[in-house]
C-alpha cells in the first residue's frame, strides 16, 4: 500500500511541476501577479509529494519488502539497517529518484529563501526549474519506475553489490547529486536572465550561494568517492580517469569556473555572457555525466545501469535542455548591456584567465572520455585513453592556472600592479623553487612533472597565506590592529583563502602519491616479512572472521620501525554469502608522511596467501585538502552579504540595509 | 562575426548530441569495444578439468577447429540465464563449445551442471580467475568465438540472447567455417 501511495505522490508531483513550468512563466510575460505567487506553493508542494515518493521507497528497503522489484534485485533481510537504507540509491531507478527529490528541494529552497528575489525573475526560475522537474520526473515514470512490484514476491533478496555496502559510498551519491543537481538552480536562474535579457550585480549575488553549495556538496561526494576507491577496491590508487569519475569532474570544474567568473560579475559587472554561458554548461556537465553513467554509451568499471533506450531519453532531455538554452543565448545574449572595462593586468583578467585555463581543461577531460566513442562512431579503430594522456595534457595546462591562482587574488580590480603582486610573492617563489629542487634530488630526473607539481603546490599554499597576511597587515602593524582586521574579514575572503589552501594541499598530496607509490606484491607464509618504505611487515597469522552478511579472512600484521613495534595492520578479503564476490577491505593506517596500505589476497591453498603492501605518500594530505576545501565552500557561504539578503536592483531607491 | 560566437556553442552541442545519437544506435554493440583480444591469438594457459576424470582445457585444445569459448560460473544468475542458448550452440556440428568456469568451487560447478545439463565438450576450472585475466574478463558470463587458427574473432562481455546469437554469433560461425 505505501509503494502505492509513493508511485501516486510521484504522479502528482509530476501534475504540480507541469502548473509550476507554465503558469508562472506565462504570468511573468503578461504581468499576471497571481500566476507567478503561483510558483511558490507548487514548488513547495512539489517537493512534499517527491518526499513522500522516496520516502515510500526508502520504507520498502527497511522492511525489506521483495514485492518490489528494485528491493528485491538490491537488498537483502540480513544487511545492517545503513546499507538496507543506502541500497535505495545503489540502484538506477531509485537513485533516479533521489535525483528528482533533490531538484525539487532546491526548488522549494528558491521559493522560500528567494523573498527578496525581483517576482518576474524568481517565477522564471521556478518554471525552468520545474521543467527540468518534468522532464526527469517522465523519465522515472516510464524507463525507470522505482515502484515496480512482482508477484509473487520472493521470500529472499539478492542483497546489495557488496562493494556498495561500505558507509563512505551510503554518502558518496547523496553528496554528489546535491552538487549536480544543485548546478540546475544556477541554469534555471541564467535562463530565466536570458529570457528577461538583464544580467546585473544582483543576479550573481543570488546565483552565486547556490552554485556555492553545489560545489561545496560535489567537491566532498568525489573526495569520498575517491576515497572509497583507494579503501575499497584495494588497488591502492584513488583516481583512474574513468569515464564515470570524469562525468563528475567535469561539472567540478566548470562549478568552479563559474564560481570565479560569478565574483566578476557581482563586483565589476562584467563577464555577463560568459557567466551565463557557463552556468548552463555546467548544469549541461551535470546532464552529461548521467547520461554517460546510465546510457551505457561507453563502457566503464562501474558504470551502472547500460541501457540504450533509457540513454535515447536522457540524451533527449539534453538535447532539449541544452540546445533549448542554447538556442535563447545566441539569441538573447548580444544584447546584454556590456558591462565594466578592465586592464590587460587586473583581477577581472585574471579570473578570466583562470576561466580560459579552466574550460580547456574541461575540455581536455571531455576530450579524454568521448574519444574512444567518436572513433568508434567514425568506424576508425578503437581506442582507449588512459592516464598517460591525461598526465601529458591535464597536468601541463592546470600548473600555469595553480601558479596564476596565488597571483590573481593580490591584483587590484580594474588595474592591477603585476610587478608589485610578485614582490609579496617573493617568499612563495623560494618556498617553490625549494619545493622542486628537494623533490628533485629525491628523485632525481624520472619524473619532472611530479617535482614542478609539489613546487606549484608548495607555491600556492604559500602565495595563499601571503594573501591572507596582507589583508590582515600581519607583522606590519601592531598585532591588536591585525587581530582587528582578522575579525573582521569578510567570510567570504577566508572561503578563498581555505578553499585556495585546501587545494595546495590536495595537490601536494595527489602529485607525490601520483610518482613515488611504492608496491611489494608476494606470496607471503606467516612469520615471513616484507620491507618497504622503511617499515618491515611481518605476518603473523591468517584468521577466519564472520561479519553480519559475510565471512572473511583476516590477515594479522605487524609493523616494525627500526626493529621497533610500530603498528598493527588487519586487511580483510570477505566473502559475501548471498553475492558470493569477494571484495578486499584494505588495512591503512596514516602518518603525516603517507599511509600504510596492506592488502590481503587468495590463498594458494598450501598456507600462503598473496599479499599486496602498498607505500602511499602523502595520500592523507588529499583528504585533508578536500576537508579544507570543504570548509572553505561553508566558511563562503556563511557571508554576511548572503545572509542579509541580496541588495536591491535600484541600490538608490533604498536605504542599504547594513 | 560577433554574433557568431553566441552561436558557437549551440553548435558544439548539436554535433555532441549527434555523435552521442550514433553512439546509442542499438546495432552498435558498446559491449564489444575495448576488446583488446578480437584479431589476437588467445593467450596460453592450461587449466585442469573439473574432476580428474574429466578432460580439461588449454590453448592448444583451441586450434584446428572453430570453438565457442564460454566463461561461466555457478553463482553468476545471467549464466544460468543464457545457459539454454548455449545448448543451442552444443548442437551446432560445425563448432566445438568449451567452457571455462570462473572462481567457482568446483563442487558447485558440478551441480550447476548437473542440474542445467552440461553442453560443454571440455571445460577447464580457472578457480582462482587468473586466466580470466588474461582474457580481459570484466565478468561473466563472457563468450568468445575463436577461428581454427587460434584467432579470436569475437568477443560478447555479455549475457548471450536470442537477437545476438542469430544475427551475430552463428553467422559468424557459418562464415567462419565455410
Amino acid at each position: 500500500m505505501i509503494i502505492e501511495i509513493g508511485h501516486f505522490a510521484l504522479v502528482l508531483a509530476l501534475v504540480l511541476a507541469l502548473a509550476q513550468a507554465i503558469l508562472p512563466l506565462v504570468g511573468a510575460q503578461r504581468g499576471i501577479r497571481s500566476w507567478m505567487l503561483l510558483a511558490k506553493p507548487a514548488a513547495i508542494g512539489q517537493f512534499a509529494f517527491l518526499l513522500v515518493a522516496f520516502l515510500a521507497l526508502v520504507h520498502a528497503f527497511v522492511v525489506s519488502d521483495f514485492s518490489v522489484v528494485i528491493v528485491y534485485l538490491n537488498s537483502h533481510s540480513s544487511m545492517p539497517l545503513l546499507y538496507k537504507i543506502s541500497g535505495t540509491w545503489g540502484n538506477h531507478e531509485g537513485s533516479l529518484l533521489l535525483w528528482v527529490t533533490i531538484l525539487a528541494f532546491f526548488g522549494a529552497l528558491v521559493a522560500v529563501f528567494g523573498e527578496n528575489l525581483p517576482p518576474r525573475l524568481k517565477a522564471r526560475t521556478l518554471s525552468v526549474q520545474a521543467m527540468i522537474s518534468i522532464a526527469f520526473i517522465l523519465f522515472t515514470l516510464f524507463t525507470s519506475n522505482p515502484f515496480a512490484r512482482i508477484s509473487p514476491a520472493p521470500f529472499e533478496g539478492e542483497e546489495l553489490n557488496p562493494l556498495l555496502q561500505d558507509p563512505g559510498l551510503a554518502f558518496h551519491p547523496p553528496m554528489l547529486y546535491i552538487g549536480y543537481v544543485g548546478f540546475s538552480i544556477a541554469f534555471s536562474f541564467a535562463v530565466a536572465a536570458l529570457i528577461e535579457g538583464k544580467v546585473d550585480a544582483a543576479w550573481a549575488r543570488w546565483v552565486r550561494p547556490w552554485t556555492l553549495l553545489s560545489w561545496t556538496s560535489l567537491t566532498g561526494g568525489i573526495a569520498l568517492g575517491a576515497h572509497w576507491a583507494y579503501y575499497e577496491l584495494g588497488w591502492g590508487g584513488w583516481w583512474f580517469w574513468d569515464p564515470v569519475e570524469n562525468a563528475s569532474f567535469m561539472p567540478w570544474l566548470m562549478g568552479t569556473a563559474l564560481l570565479h567568473s560569478a565574483i566578476v560579475v557581482e563586483k565589476r559587472d562584467a563577464l555577463k555572457a560568459w557567466t551565463l554561458l557557463l552556468a548552463i554548461l555546467t548544469f549541461g556537465c551535470s546532464l552529461l555525466g548521467t547520461f554517460l553513467v546510465r546510457s551505457g554509451v561507453i563502457t566503464s568499471v562501474h558504470a551502472f545501469a547500460q541501457d540504450p533506450e533509457r540513454g535515447v531519453f536522457i540524451l533527449a532531455i539534453l538535447g532539449v535542455a541544452l540546445g533549448g538554452a542554447l538556442t535563447l543565448f545566441a539569441w538573447r545574449a548580444p544584447v546584454l548591456k556590456p558591462g565594466g572595462m578592465f586592464a590587460p593586468v587586473s583581477r577581472e583578467a585574471a579570473l578570466m584567465l583562470n576561466n580560459l585555463f579552466i574550460t580547456t581543461l574541461t575540455f581536455v577531460v571531455l576530450l579524454g572520455t568521448l574519444l574512444p566513442l567518436i572513433f568508434d562512431v567514425l568506424g576508425l579503430q578503437d581506442i582507449s585513453v588512459g592516464p598517460p594522456y591525461y598526465k601529458w595534457t591535464f597536468i601541463p595546462i592546470s600548473l600555469p592556472l595553480i601558479l596564476l591562482a596565488a597571483v590573481g587574488p593580490l591584483l587590484g580590480w580594474k588595474r592591477g600592479d603585476l610587478s608589485g603582486a610578485l614582490q609579496r610573492l617573493w617568499g612563495a617563489g623560494i618556498l617553490g623553487v625549494a619545493g622542486i629542487v628537494v623533490a628533485a634530488w629525491i628523485d632525481f630526473g624520472s619524473e619532472v612533472m611530479a617535482a614542478l607539481g609539489i613546487g606549484v603546490g608548495l607555491w600556492l599554499l604559500a602565495g595563499t597565506f601571503v594573501e591572507w597576511a596582507e589583508r590582515v597587515r600581519l607583522f606590519r602593524t601592531e598585532f591588536t590592529e591585525s587581530w582587528r582586521r582578522m575579525r573582521h574579514l569578510p567570510r567570504a575572503a577566508y572561503g578563498m583563502t581555505l578553499a585556495h589552501a585546501g587545494l595546495a594541499i590536495a595537490i601536494i598530496g595527489m602529485t607525490a602519491s601520483a610518482a613515488w607509490k611504492e608496491e611489494v606484491v608476494r606470496q607471503m607464509r606467516p612469520g615471513e616479512t616484507i620491507e618497504i618504505g622503511g617499515f618491515t611487515y611481518r605476518l603473523e597469522e591468517v584468521r577466519g572472521v564472520r561479519g553480519p552478511n559475510y565471512i572473511a579472512e583476516q590477515a594479522d600484521f605487524t609493523v616494525l620501525k627500526d626493529g621497533e613495534f610500530y603498528t598493527r595492520l588487519y586487511p580483510e578479503r570477505r566473502q559475501y554469502m548471498v553475492q558470493p564476490m569477494p571484495t578486499t577491505e584494505a588495512a591503512i593506517e596514516s602518518h603525516f608522511f603517507g599511509d600504510l596500505y596492506a592488502v590481503i589476497g587468495e590463498s594458494d591453498g598450501a598456507g600462503a596467501w598473496t599479499v599486496r603492501i602498498y607505500e602511499e605518500p602523502l595520500v592523507p594530505w588529499i583528504w585533508t585538502g578536500a576537508i579544507v576545501m570543504v570548509l572553505g565552500g561553508f566558511v563562503s557561504m556563511s557571508d554576511r552579504r548572503y545572509r542579509v539578503g541580496a541588495p536591491s536592483r535600484q541600490p538608490a531607491a533604498q536605504p542599504a540595509k547594513a | 562575426m560577433h554574433r557568431l560566437f553566441f552561436i558557437l556553442p549551440l553548435v558544439v552541442v548539436l554535433v555532441l548530441v549527434a555523435v552521442f545519437w550514433r553512439g546509442l544506435d542499438p546495432a552498435r554493440n558498446p559491449a564489444s569495444i575495448s576488446s583488446a583480444l578480437v584479431g589476437k591469438p588467445v593467450p596460453p594457459f592450461v587449466l585442469p578439468g573439473l574432476t580428474p576424470e574429466m578432460p580439461g582445457l588449454g590453448d592448444a585444445d583451441l586450434r584446428g577447429q572453430v570453438t565457442v569459448l564460454n566463461f561461466f560460473a555457478s553463482w553468476c544468475a545471467p549464466c544460468r540465464a543464457e545457459h539454454p542458448l548455449l545448448k543451442e550452440l552444443a548442437a551446432v556440428p560445425e563448432i566445438r563449445l568449451v567452457g571455462i568456469t570462473y572462481k567457482d568451487r568446483l563442487a558447485d560447478s558440478l551441480r550447476f551442471l548437473a542440474e542445467l545439463g552440461d553442453p560443454f565438450a571440455a571445460i577447464g576450472a580457472d578457480e582462482t580467475g587468473r586466466i580470466g585475466i588474461d582474457f580481459g574478463l570484466t565478468g561473466v558470463p563472457e563468450t568468445f568465438v575463436i577461428d581454427r587458427d587460434g584467432i579470436v574473432r569475437y568477443r560478447l562481455a555479455q549475457p548471450i540472447d536470442e537477437a545476438r546469437l542469430a544475427d551475430e554469433i552463428l553467422p559468424l560461425i557459418a562464415e567462419l567455417t565455410r
